[in-house]
């Protein structure tokens, strides 16, 4: 194989904050994205995702303005997500700074969206986002609207379907796993991964350092989406200033606890193992 | 008003309806080199330097430019030695034809094909297209001799680039080719140069300070074209 695998810190954002939750919900507030970004675009971060969790239609302009801030100085990808549902939202985006798109809800309800939107800005800029939800059966469901709105398309069959429509790449992420520390889950990668000949992104549930060697060796992940792991070793070095934020749940942040179920790590030393173990990244010694 | 406008606007980034060009031009800026999007003749015409990005299919991008009517026009622009820089799509529509969806002519500037990744391969079945991430360039043994004088030179052997690709060019003359890289056992192109013509398979607008480094120095050929064409 000579593959590198790309670590790619995901950043949920909502209004003018960084936050992270647990399932896509129940959000803490934990900083600016633009000086996280900053810091993870110094430490050799292979791209970014910024994702809109609340969809903050009402609230788009401050989205601009932080992918505006970001794409000035930082030269790396950038995807974005969360609320596009037109063509028009996707230029405006691209126009304000990011590299790709991830789309979801309105791709699932309008599966030829994905496929007009490839046509128009190539199929390398159209990530699909797929929210897989384990059933009691077994089976993995894709959901929308960050996993609160059940869709009864089986994870497997839209996948191949997103291939075909000439997405670029898929984000998956395990709505169970997400904000868990629990670890990816290999199966529902492993499965996705195997079946479809575009790259995959996992997402949701890393908590260790293992887990993200686990979901390259086990799951053939391509690429893999880091949140809590970074963020927590992050906010270490980056000063906040408390009174700045004007909304969303900053108890956490002035608690200063770190969630034991996550191990803080940087991103040299998630790389430094990666190649340790094994697994090839772009990584400058 | 004319100088002025030129002066303003120091090199044209082609604007034919393929992919994201700003971040382009936020790379030049990042450089200190001026440049404007454009598909306009004159301005392309007037410009010391023209890049020609893009991203998505071969076919769509050489019609919008046979519709724009900016293939001549770019290829008169090649033949008096501006300064010229190809990024991804835009390296590869410089070569004589793509295999995409039946077969398309290029610009025939270098001749070769464009072909691409094969993931039918019983060989290797599970090799994912788009290349999609960062991999090393290496410099040709022949050509790490007369680095001094190019796009790439500071940038070291075997340094991280950031690639997104289905696609990818086979020079015939193997002489062009400055850089290869490899992606799942298959060795190819990854840059190449011929006269004033430079062009990248990579995004060096999206890999780091390193790949602001091509632009930078991409600027300084610019500077001294202009500086001639102003003796």
């Amino acid at each position: 194989m000579t593959k590198n695998i790309r670590i790619i810190p995901r950043l949920d954002i909502k209004g003018p904050n960084l936050v992270k939750g647990i399932h896509l919900e129940g959000l803490r507030v934990l900083g600016k994205p633009e000086d996280f970004a900053r810091f993870y675009y110094e430490n050799g971060a292979d791209e970014l995702i910024y994702m809109d969790v609340v969809a903050s239609l009402y609230n788009r302009n401050s989205l601009h303005d932080i992918i505006n801030k970001t794409a000035q100085e930082i030269f790396i990808p950038l995807t974005v997500g969360g609320g596009l549902r037109t063509i028009e939202d996707i230029r405006s985006v691209l126009r304000a700074g990011a590299d790709k798109v991830s789309l979801n809800t309105a791709a699932i309800r309008n599966p030829n969206f994905i496929h007009e939107a490839s046509r128009i800005f190539g199929s390398s800029t159209i990530i699909v986002t797929i929210e897989a939800i384990k059933q009691p059966n077994g089976e993995y469901f894709a959901y929308i609207d960050n996993g609160r709105e059940y869709t009864g398309i089986e994870v497997s069959f839209w996948a191949k379907q997103v291939e075909q429509l000439g997405a670029g790449e898929i984000l998956l992420t395990s709505v169970d796993r997400d904000g868990t520390g629990a670890g990816y889950d290999l199966d529902l990668v492993k499965t996705v991964s195997e079946l479809v000949s575009i790259p995959v992104i996992a997402s949701g549930g890393p908590g260790k350092i293992e887990d993200i060697k686990q979901v390259v060796t086990e799951g053939y992940a391509d690429a893999v989406a880091i949140a809590s792991m970074l963020h927590y070793d992050a906010i270490k070095y980056l000063e906040s200033n408390l009174d700045s934020f004007v909304e969303g749940n900053v108890e956490f942040l002035k608690s200063g606890r770190i969630l034991t179920k996550f191990e803080p790590v940087s991103l040299p030393s998630i790389k430094k193992y990666l190649v340790n173990q094994g697994v090839q990244c772009r990584f400058a010694n | 008003m004319l100088m002025f406008n030129l002066d303003e606007n120091q090199v044209a980034i082609i604007d034919y309806g393929m992919g994201n060009l700003f971040n382009v031009q936020r790379a030049c800026a990042k450089v200190g080199l001026r440049s404007v999007i454009t598909a306009d003749k004159n301005v392309i015409m007037q410009s010391n330097g023209v890049i020609l990005p893009g991203v998505g299919a071969f076919g769509d991008a050489i019609a919008n430019l046979k519709r724009l009517d900016l293939i001549g026009l770019i290829r008169e622009q090649i033949s008096r030695n501006i300064p010229f820089l190809g990024v991804c799509l835009g390296m590869q529509l410089l070569m004589t034809e793509s295999e995409e969806f039946g077969g398309h002519k290029g610009f025939d500037i270098i001749r070769g094909r464009v072909v691409k990744f094969n993931n039918s391969d019983q060989r290797n079945p599970m090799i994912k297209v788009p290349h999609v991430g960062w991999n090393r360039i290496l410099f040709k043994k022949n050509q790490s001799m007369n680095l001094g004088d190019s796009v790439l030179q500071d940038i070291s052997n075997g340094e991280y680039m950031y690639f997104v690709h289905s696609y990818y060019p086979v020079p015939e003359d193997d002489a062009v080719t400055v850089t290869t890289t490899c992606y799942e056992g298959i060795e190819y192109c990854s840059s190449l140069s011929r006269g004033s013509v430079f062009a990248v398979q990579f995004h060096p607008e999206k890999s780091g300070l390193e790949g602001l480094k091509v632009y930078e120095n991409w600027a300084n050929k610019v500077n001294q074209y202009e500086e001639l064409k102003h003796k």
